[in-house]
């Protein structure tokens, strides 16, 4: 049984009135448990919409959304449940933080499931030690860290749940580059850890290429690719027209390809670029 | 030819900070005429309270800075030099004051007292320049991203500044804002010789500039044209910067041992390069 | 969804009544306000009424539109209605019940409070359904200059009123996406007794707040950088000019007000 499951699912906001929209529409969508998937699409091309409807802040106006088999839409209770099911972090998290400690923000989440004393130190240190955040700056005021440091904490505030799904939007904007490398390599550790299912929402074409086993492409609320990163990336023709950067490693390779050098259709990681040319000099001159 | 910006050795540090960590420590660095300049630096590297110092709004402890010749400190110069060095922040939401774009873009020549003829002409002139001309009537809150960050653009234009500072103006967009800002600071600095100095840490976007400065610890630790400062990807790593991907390729080949210039920046010149080598 | 919330209440139109001058509209509303209060007599009122259903008229704004308006004032106007009702004595007696009494007069009176309450906010949602709140604000600015003489900071508070207008459907957005976001870790707005309700109400104010404040932050130093020094020497694109329809339609406005108090005056 997949973890999540949409069956036509569709979004249309102002239902009815003049300003109705369609968000989403009729998206069928599998993910099963353990999968690291990455969201691909311009700002309104409706994925921040489907990813609210996978713990029920946004209800479908069309079509089901499944959690283990269970439709979100069923219960208020259920739904309250699934929140800490699929832990959703927000673009620019660090807004959210709003206790006076790194702890008691961290704990805000396993708080609200009432569990013991004891279980919620426990999630807060595991949280705390996957995203990076050291116990020293516990007790201080979320207010006084850097802006990288409120992300870590932010992100661990939702990872203290537990959740079986992790979904993650845009978890790196703003950050320079080591900030956003490390913060990768924590979601990515995290991931291996625990086998929770990853959904990573990101604009960068490398970020995703490099993390993802498995990416959707949103183009005006429909899920238009779905893929592994080979299927997707060997189709970089098809993203320029929609409008999406490619990983600048493709465009280099299909520019060798251009010029004669046969390199692979998909490489979109610099270190498959790397070996497919250094295994091209092996073999002597090409073409 | 006399440089639009001189800062002079300068020192800062913010108020309740350690007394060992100073956010400036020294900078020095020169800006010509109608250049495009990129100051790169990770988070804390002194890169925005540079900014800040280049038009008045922070004042150095120690050490000068210049603009067009007159010093920040010198309080009777202070609308001149702001008027000389537009400012454009990361955050496009926290710097619109009115609810109305053409509203917003008038701001500025409003606060220079203009007469209303006047500065109907350059916002006019602004919008247009940035292209959201047709969006002058809109409320700002309705516009994405990018069209956000352009109007901003436009309310600095109206000062006619001879140099524009632009904070990580990109770092809140997604790739299609970010093209839309880049390409249209790139025009106003080829086309209408506006000088441009963008801080930014994506790499991408300093392949074009004339100039690029890195920072760490509030220095200015190299500097030099693109090729120059993204051959030396070792150095660049130490400071906590990545180098752009095609540059990483080509300083991982050369690392397996394939002999292949380390000129190379954009796609093609990259593609070029490899199949050069391979040949 | 709270960004469902309109603010401002403003309907785009290009009647006669929208392109008035906002400084001839909001002296109009005074003088308006004044003579409702003038006014005594069933033709006064009358006359009043009719003035108000012409305006309304002229500005296109549907009846529907002003009535939907009233409705959360509708508490105040009941209220009012009742506390006549029973308290003003005269007349004949109708009947009477425990210690309340009810007279002809009180009824008469409870009638005219009702009318006059609902006339009054008419007139105010006439003006601000048909003039911006930007322009208002300016036309405000305006009238309120001589105060400057005395010191008055009207300049700064006309500022700070045209800031707040902008950044409400900011700080409404991000009021929405905080409470996602403390959502997704379980916080619960909806249920619990009226106490818990406030306090699971922090995890919401506390960021907004924060965030209020970094915003204010930055928009200062974005406003130095665009030469802001205050409203000394400051001028505007936008010139607020009276036309002579202006000029005409106030001193119309108060030929009626003077027409109502003579009116007044001789037992009408």
């Amino acid at each position: 049984m997949p973890t999540i499951k949409t069956q036509a699912l569709t979004h249309i906001y102002s239902q009815g009135s003049p300003f109705e929209s369609i968000a989403l529409e009729n998206i069928n969508i599998e993910i099963s448990q353990g999968e690291f998937v990455g969201l691909i699409g311009h700002t309104g091309s409706g994925k921040s919409t489907f990813v609210q409807h996978l713990n029920g802040l946004l209800l479908p106006t069309g079509g089901r959304v499944l959690l283990d088999g269970v439709d979100l839409n069923s219960s208020k209770k259920l739904r309250h449940e699934m929140r800490f099911k699929v832990g959703l972090v927000f673009q620019y998290p660090e807004y959210q933080l709003f206790e006076d400690t790194v702890y008691k923000d961290i704990s805000f989440g396993p708080r609200n499931m009432k569990l013991s004393k004891a279980e919620i130190d426990e999630r807060v240190r595991e949280a705390a030690g996957f995203v990076g955040v050291p116990e020293e700056i516990f007790e201080k005021s979320p207010l006084e860290l850097s802006g990288g440091q409120k992300r870590r904490v932010a992100i661990a505030g939702v990872i203290a749940m537990r959740p079986s799904v992790l979904v993650l939007d845009e978890p790196t904007a703003g950050l320079d580059p080591e900030g956003c490398e490390s913060i990768l390599k924590n979601i990515c550790d995290y991931h291996e850890a625990t086998g929770a299912t990853v959904i990573l929402v990101s604009h960068s074409m490398e970020d995703i290429a490099r993390y993802a086993s498995r990416l959707i492409v949103f183009v005006d609320g429909h899920a238009a690719m779905d893929g592994s990163p080979e299927e997707i990336f060997s189709q970089a023709d098809r993203l320029r027209t929609i409008g999406l950067d490619v990983p600048v490693v493709t465009d280099i390779a299909s520019r060798l390809k251009q010029l004669n050098i046969d390199v692979p259709d998909c490489c979109y990681t610099i270190s498959q670029l790397k070996s497919a040319i250094l295994s091209l000099k092996k073999e002597g001159a090409p073409c | 030819m006399k440089p639009i910006i001189q800062v002079k050795d300068v020192y800062f540090r913010y108020e309740g900070d350690d007394p060992l960590s100073s956010a400036l420590n020294g900078t020095t660095l020169d800006i010509e005429q109608g250049r495009f300049v990129v100051i790169l630096g990770h988070n804390g590297s002194g890169k925005s309270t540079l900014a800040k110092h280049l038009n008045g709004i922070l004042l150095p402890d120690k050490g000068c800075i210049l603009v067009d010749g007159m010093d920040t400190r010198d309080e009777t110069k202070l609308l001149e030099i702001r008027r000389t060095v537009g400012m454009v922040f990361q955050n496009p939401d926290n710097q619109m004051v009115a609810s109305v774009v053409e509203d917003d873009v008038a701001f500025a020549p409003e606060n220079l007292g203009y007469p209303p003829e006047e500065i109907r002409l350059r916002v006019d002139e602004a919008l247009k320049l940035v292209d959201m001309y047709d969006y002058r009537l809109h409320s700002p809150h309705l516009l994405s991203g990018g069209q956000k960050q352009r109007v901003a653009i436009a309310g600095v234009i109206a000062m006619r500044p001879r140099c524009i500072v632009l904070d990580e103006p990109t770092a809140m967009l997604d790739p299609a804002g970010r093209h839309e800002v880049i390409d249209t600071i790139k025009r106003l600095c080829r086309e209408h010789g506006i000088t441009i100095i963008l801080i930014t840490h994506h790499m991408n976007e300093a392949i074009d500039a004339d100039r690029v400065f890195v920072m760490s610890n509030g220095k200015v630790v190299s500097e030099g044209t693109p090729k120059e400062v993204f051959s030396n990807v070792e150095a660049l790593k130490a400071e906590g910067l990545t180098v752009p991907d095609s540059v990483e390729l080509i300083y991982q080949l050369r690392l397996a041992g394939l002999d292949i210039p380390k000129e190379a920046l954009t796609v093609e010149e990259t593609a070029q390069a490899i199949a050069t080598a391979l040949k | 969804m709270l960004k469902d919330i309109t603010l401002g209440q403003y309907f785009p139109g290009n009647s006669f009544i929208h392109r008035l001058d906002p400084r001839t509209k909001l002296i109009c509303t005074v003088i308006y306000i004044a003579a409702l209060f003038v006014a005594k007599s069933y033709i006064t009122y009358g006359v009043l009424l009719l003035t108000l259903v012409l305006c309304v008229a002229v500005s296109k704004i549907k009846a529907s539109a002003m009535l939907k308006g009233m409705k959360p004032l509708a508490l105040i106007i009941i209220f009012t209605a009742i506390l006549n009702l029973f308290y003003i004595k005269g007349g004949t007696e109708l009947f009477s019940f425990w210690v309340l009494t009810v007279t002809t007069e009180g009824i008469k009176t409870a009638c005219f409070m009702v009318i006059r309450i609902m006339m009054l906010i008419s007139g105010t949602f006439l003006l601000t359904y048909t003039t911006t709140p930007m322009s208002l604000t300016d036309g405000l600015e305006l009238l309120l200059n001589p105060l400057k003489k005395i010191r008055v900071p009207v300049h700064e508070f006309s500022m700070m009123m045209s800031i707040a207008l902008r950044f409400i459907p900011t700080l409404i957005e991000e009021a929405d996406k905080i409470s996602n976001a403390q959502k997704a870790r379980g916080a619960d707005f909806e249920t619990g007794k009226l106490t818990e309700r406030a306090k699971a109400l922090l995890p919401l104010l506390v960021p907004l707040f924060v965030s209020a404040i970094r915003r204010a932050d930055e928009l200062a130093i974005a406003m130095e950088s665009r030469c802001y020094h205050g409203g000394e020497g400051r001028t505007r694109m936008k010139k607020l000019s009276l036309k002579l329809s202006d000029l005409m339609t106030m001193v119309f406005s108060l030929l009626f007000l003077a027409g109502i108090i003579i009116l007044a005056r001789f037992g009408f």
